[in-house]
């Protein structure tokens, strides 16, 4: 059986059979979800195991014909980038288990049965290879966590579901418009043979028509990242949505975005995205120092780190509209840290919730006194989302603002302002919550953590290590597929933006 | 055109469901008296029967598909597409029928009569292949319709809902004939065909009097299928009927009313395309903005609907308006996928509304995902397709309504399309979020338990949908092979 395949069945069979099981013990469920994710996730270590990282194509291909009018196949593959990120969401779910396990009380069953099919829809958004079959997943995502922020979200959850969903929607529904487009020009959905058919001049876009179908993807995908200003769904949603939500739209589903313009966009339609560059890279980089500055000013935990993430998504959409090896080497790295890092940020703000029942930061102080080691390892993180070199932030940024520079010099100088901001307003964050006297409350309602939560973090932070000091585990075969983008984003049309590498590394990589 | 004195065993095999059906129907009336005393559930089963016989007799009359009663019927795979479909609709509207006429006391063999009339009618409309008989079936099907909509007929709002569907509906009618009439003075055929010949023949009529007649039958059928700007009646009559009745009119009649459109449109108007598209284009545009803009105010249910069929009669204009046998097929794959959610929508409402249709509200569904966690799930199947998600017939539909419109270059009623299936996300989404994340309300906490018709008319619904979303190709290739109509 395809390994992919195996990886969308598990999680599926997991959620009907969750859907099953009985309402009166919630225990069942919460073991049932436990097991199986674990399972999927050990299924699809098999993936960098198999994986053959000299080659820069598509790879454990499974192509077979769904519908046959109009022609939709059930293409699955993964190539150097959608293999980490199906990685990252196989790697969450557990975890996200693992941290709802006590924080959900009300509705159990169907929490963890949404939580499996929202990982069906992530591990399918990454490795379809048909156009058709990519939207169905794009979609199918969408639904189960509308669920998961409206039911077991605070108290403004209805609200931060349905602009969530509203938002998304609107976004994809130009996208559909733009894949039918496509498919009625080039007679198939399949994106491997678009993609010859593009390279081999069979198929060509006109430049306008060539716009406004780049358009209509990229504000799918740039609602999903978010880029400024379509972030205002964001902040709501991610401070709504019970903690597992926000670690999972945090850490995978913005993913589907930056994936989205990465795979999709700059491949079709490169010289649209060319010629929209400038004009994407001042975008991001007000993101970037925008979603700095908000956060900094943030009195609400959760909500902090949400416009954070608005400043890290920038970094990475100036990576990837750098056009410069090291600005997608460093973009797609930077995508896997924000998912380990901010994924850890939600999850330990999380646990601070479940014990003080608060996110306001006023609330708190003093916490390293009676929790040290959630202190301990909330510092970790910090300083791995404010790129300390070391951990994982740090290759990434570096990455894309080295990039940057080969492409602006004064983009990347820009860019480099949300890094100090970052330091400031993680470090005060800190400083607030962590440091001072402890209150009456702190005192009384922080023990430090469980066995069970410990299991929940210590991987984010030894991958969080790992991937800041070995990151060769994880670059090659990211390098190889971004290469491949590159020189299929450069099809037809003369390069415009500047790519001339004038430093010895970029000359070495 | 030759005219046979006698009939024909052949004819009378492909006119065998209209047959069945009047039968039954009659039979029903007959056997009021002896049947009433026994038991109150004889009738729908017995209209079960009549239905389940005319499915398999419209399948069977496919077997030799061709012209009957010298031309003025036609079965082929459009017509037999559309009888089954409306066949269906009529069984999932029998169904939860039962509980509802139970609570209403109001058994009797008249209900299930008209119903048969009605579906004979409208088998009859899609099968015809000449106007005067598709005014017939028009009519035997709307008149039944009428007296269906004021059933209740101690209630109010079912009498200003029958009222008002006879008053608007037979002047629609008349805007039809007066149109049919046109035609024939002009062309001298009611024949489809030889309309069509007649139109790109070398003695081709004056473009006037068959633009007058194209445009009288456009307002009747537009009226019919509750397009823009001739919607107004669908939210009040909607509201009034009974809803089994409201279920039945949203999907069956207008699905048949959409086939005699496609059929005359698609072969007798076909030569004067160019003519009639902008007028399509307009009111497909209208009927989608207004049907999802008017239903983002609405709170009550039926009334919610209603306004969603008229957006979704807009989405299947926009098939008509790509004028290609694609479109066509789009069309009827949309109408199948429609009826089945729509009808599947309203059993919830039904099974919920409880004795007098008190339980009506938008707010009434508070918590019926605790309450009643198999209901809720089928009504979400049903409004997640409405709303156009992937892996449900709804979403496929207007995937292939929207590819044939750009197929035919329509790119800005496929953009405004699409935006506007994005805006009507938002009134489904409240029914979602009223029975998942509100507390119960008093409706859901009441709600009887399902009986066995009523899970029938959820969970089949449910199956026809979630199987149009995954495993389309086989309505889809029988819809493209019978999308080319004889002209």
């Amino acid at each position: 059986m395809n390994l992919l395949t195996l990886l969308l069945a598990l999680p599926l069979a997991g959620f009907l059979i969750a859907l099953l099981l009985p309402r009166s013990s919630p225990h069942a469920s919460r073991t049932w979800a436990l097991g199986i994710s674990l399972l999927t996730f050990v299924v699809s270590l098999a993936l960098p195991a198999m994986f053959d990282r000299g080659a820069a194509g598509n790879q454990f291909t499974l192509d077979v014909p769904w519908i046959s009018t109009p022609e939709i196949h059930y293409h699955v593959a993964v190539d150097g980038v959608g293999l980490w990120l199906l990685l990252l969401s196989t790697f969450l779910t557990p975890i996200c288990v693992l941290i709802s396990w006590r924080s959900i009380q009300n509705r159990v069953k169907e929490f963890f049965a949404f939580l499996l099919l929202l990982e069906f829809g992530l591990i399918g958004v990454f490795i379809a290879q048909d156009l058709f079959l990519f939207y169905v997943f794009w979609e199918v995502s969408l639904v189960p966590m509308y669920f998961l922020v409206g039911i077991w979200g605070h108290e403004r959850r209805i609200y931060a579901a349905v602009k969530f969903f509203l938002f998304t929607m609107a976004g994809s529904v130009l996208m559909l418009a733009a894949i039918i487009y496509v498919y009625n020009r080039a007679g198939t959905f399949s994106y491997p043979v678009l993609l010859d058919m593009l390279q081999s001049g069979r198929l060509s876009f006109a430049p306008q028509e060539q716009l406004y179908l780049f358009l209509a993807f990229f504000i799918a995908f740039a609602i999903k990242v978010p880029i400024f200003p379509l972030h205002t769904w964001l902040p709501d949603a991610h401070v709504e949505a019970p903690t597992a939500g926000s670690v999972m739209l945090a850490s995978v589903m913005l993913k589907m975005g930056t994936y989205g313009i990465l795979h999709f966009c700059l491949p079709l339609f490169p010289s649209a995205s060319r010629r929209c560059a400038p004009w994407i890279v001042v975008l991001a980089i007000i993101g970037i120092i925008y979603g700095a500055l908000v956060s900094m000013v943030q009195p609400n935990m959760k909500k902090l780190v949400a416009y954070s993430s608005v400043s890290h998504l920038g970094f990475v959409i100036l990576g990837i509209f750098s056009f410069t090896q090291l600005g997608l080497d460093g973009a797609v790295y930077q995508m896997l840290n924000h998912g380990i890092s901010t994924g850890a940020l939600f999850v330990l703000v999380g646990l601070l919730y479940e014990r003080r029942h608060s996110l306001e930061i006023k609330d708190y102080g003093g916490v390293s006194t009676v929790a040290p080691w959630l202190a301990t390892v909330f510092l970790i993180t910090t300083l791995a989302s404010i790129g300390l070199p070391t951990l994982n932030n740090f290759v990434g940024e570096f990455l894309v603002l080295q990039g940057a520079a080969l492409a602006n010099y004064t983009w990347a100088v820009y860019a480099a302002i949300g890094v100090i901001l970052s330091a400031c307003y993680m470090l005060w964050l800190y400083q607030r919550v962590f440091y001072g006297e402890a209150g009456e409350q702190v005192r009384s309602h922080l023990p430090d953590m469980n066995l069970r939560e410990w299991a929940a973090v210590v991987p984010l932070v030894v991958m969080m290590v790992w991937m800041g000091v070995y990151s060769q585990s994880f670059l090659p075969p990211v390098s190889k597929t971004t290469a491949r983008v590159l020189s299929q984003a450069q099809v037809n049309v003369p390069f415009q933006v500047q790519l001339r590498p004038n430093t010895e590394v970029a000359r070495a990589r | 055109m030759p005219v046979s004195n006698f009939v024909n065993p052949a004819d009378l095999v492909r006119f065998l469901p209209e047959i069945i059906l009047t039968v039954m129907g009659t039979l029903l009336m007959v056997l009021d008296p002896v049947l009433h005393k026994r038991s109150s559930y004889a009738f729908g089963h017995l209209s079960l029967l009549g239905l389940a016989a005319a499915l398999v007799a419209s399948v069977y009359a496919f077997r030799d598909p061709g012209p009957a009663f010298g031309g003025m019927l036609m079965v082929d795979g459009f017509a037999t597409f559309f009888r089954v479909l409306v066949i269906g609709v009529g069984i999932l509207t029998i169904l939860p029928s039962y509980r509802f006429l139970a609570r209403h006391d109001a058994e009797t063999s008249e209900y299930h009569a008209l119903l048969l009339y009605s579906i004979a009618g409208q088998c009859l409309m899609v099968s015809a292949n000449e106007l005067i008989m598709i005014f017939l079936g028009l009519e035997i099907s709307s008149i039944a319709s009428y007296i269906l909509a004021g059933y209740l007929r101690d209630d109010k709002r079912a009498n200003e809902s029958a009222l008002k569907y006879f008053l608007l509906g037979s002047f629609a009618t008349g805007f039809f004939l007066y149109g049919v009439a046109f035609i024939y003075g002009s062309t001298g055929t009611v024949n489809l065909t030889s309309v069509h010949a007649a139109l790109t023949g070398p003695n081709a009529p004056s473009p006037v009097f068959v633009g007058v007649a194209a445009a009288l039958m456009f307002v009747g059928l537009a009226f019919k299928v509750s397009a823009a700007p001739f919607q107004v009646w669908a939210p009040d009559v909607y509201q009034g009927a009974p809803t089994p009745v409201t279920a039945f009119l949203s999907a069956g009649p207008k699905a048949a009313a959409f086939a005699i459109f496609l059929r005359i449109f698609m072969t007798s108007f076909q030569p004067i395309a160019n003519g009639w598209e902008p007028l399509v284009w307009g009111s497909a545009l209208l009927s989608m903005t207004i049907g999802n803009f008017a239903a983002l105010l609405q709170s009550n249910v039926k009334r919610l609907l209603a306004y969603s069929s008229i957006a979704h009669a807009g989405y299947v204009l926009v098939a008509l308006t790509a004028r290609s046998d694609v479109g066509t097929a789009a069309a009827m794959f949309y109408l199948a996928a429609y009826a089945f959610m729509n009808v599947g929508a309203f059993a919830v409402v039904s099974h919920l509304s409880g004795r007098g249709e008190r339980y009506q509200n938008v707010d009434d569904f508070a918590g019926l995902g605790q309450k009643q966690p198999l209901t809720a799930a089928m009504l979400t199947i049903f409004l997640l397709s409405l709303i156009g998600v992937p892996l449900t017939g709804g979403f496929f539909g207007k995937f292939y309504i929207f590819k044939a419109a750009l197929e035919s270059h329509l790119v800005w009623l496929t953009v405004l399309g699409l935006l506007n299936s994005a805006v009507a996300a938002y009134y489904y989404l409240r029914l979602l979020v009223m029975m998942y994340m509100h507390e119960p309300s008093e409706a859901a906490t009441n709600a009887e338990p399902l009986s066995f018709g009523l899970s029938a008319a959820l969970i089949l619904p449910a199956l026809g949908t979630l199987v149009l979303g995954i495993f389309p190709s086989w309505v889809l290739e029988f819809a493209g092979r019978s999308s080319n109509l004889v002209k």
